[in-house]
């Protein structure tokens, strides 16, 4: 049986704009998975306090959710958003590094139902929170 | 009495346009995703350009669904602000010249964003067109849509919330 685990992780470090964010998978499992983006500084929305655009911040929570979809055991292959909602709490504070941790909490036949959040190194308040639906798709 | 005389078309033009310049080439992340915009009067169309690195999955391939939230994000952002910014920018009260320089007027800030994907986003440029459904002195909500080819055929679209800057005429 194919370690699912390894396929996603695998499948998360082939995605070319994964990598141009430069995102790393610290975790993944059983529906969960913890992806970190470093900061950079050509991720800036705010030149005046160098904080990070709310854009890279969702594209992070996107691919988060994904991974976190396709870790699940009732997951057979691949999987695409449906829809994403995010609510930003705080700007990120510039130079750390953003941390999202996605659960997907229910699944069925066709869809699956994540949430995420993200934090820097203050963990008690989040940056970010999303909530979304995933397709599930067969194996691809 | 005569109206005054209109100021001639491409001094007209040269400000609003060094000043959506400002706008947008003084985000560093709408540099990194490649977005431009196209202006006809106060009206902007977002264009994403489409490059590989845009890609989130190669097997497809697809546009990356965080591309594509961002891009709306991006587009909603800098037609709430260029709305906002409009009064201003045409009777001369923003020194465009300082925004060219780096200083930029306060901009709203995302409280929350909605995406709906629609179809997958393929592999070649889209555009993006927002519309404000309200924006008030403290609050605003933006209604935004994002094609490729055909424009009645959208591949994603949201709503955004967002907080308005503090003025000093508050």
């Amino acid at each position: 049986m194919v370690d699912k685990s390894v396929m996603a992780r695998q499948f998360i470090e082939a995605i070319p704009h994964a990598k141009a964010l430069g995102l790393k998978l610290t975790d993944i499992g059983d529906g969960t998975a913890v992806i970190a983006m470093p900061y950079d500084e050509k991720l800036i929305g705010d030149p005046e306090t160098g904080v990070i655009h709310g854009g890279a911040v969702s594209a992070v929570m996107d691919t988060c959710c994904g991974a976190a979809v396709m870790s699940h055991k009732d997951a057979p292959g691949g999987t695409a958003t449906i829809d994403l909602r995010i609510d930003y709490m705080r700007a990120a504070t510039p130079g750390q590094t953003i941390i999202t941790t996605a659960t997907c909490y229910h699944i069925t036949r066709n869809v699956a139902f994540v949430r995420a959040v993200a934090v820097d190194n203050n963990t008690d308040t989040p940056v970010a929170t999303a909530a979304g639906s995933f397709t599930v798709e067969k194996l691809f | 009495m005569s109206r005054k005389r209109p100021e001639p078309m491409q001094v007209v033009k040269q400000r609003r346009d060094a000043a959506l310049n400002a706008l947008v080439h003084g985000v560093p992340y709408i540099r990194f995703l490649g977005i431009e915009f196209d202006r006809r009067g106060d009206e902007l169309t977002g264009l994403l350009n489409f490059n590989e690195t845009q890609i989130g999955n190669p097997f497809l391939p697809a546009i990356h669904g965080g591309v594509t939230a961002a891009f709306l994000e991006v587009t909603s952002i800098i037609s709430l602000s260029w709305a906002y910014l409009w009064p201003d920018i045409e009777s001369g009260a923003i020194d465009v010249e300082a925004m060219a320089k780096g200083q930029l007027p306060g901009l709203p800030k995302t409280i929350g964003f909605t995406v709906d994907y629609l179809r997958s986003g393929l592999p070649r440029d889209a555009y993006a067109r927002a519309i404000i459904s309200r924006s008030g002195r403290r609050y605003a909500t933006v209604r935004v849509e994002a094609w490729q080819d055909n424009h009645t055929r959208l591949f994603a679209q949201g709503v955004g919330r967002f907080r308005m800057p503090h003025t000093p005429r508050d």
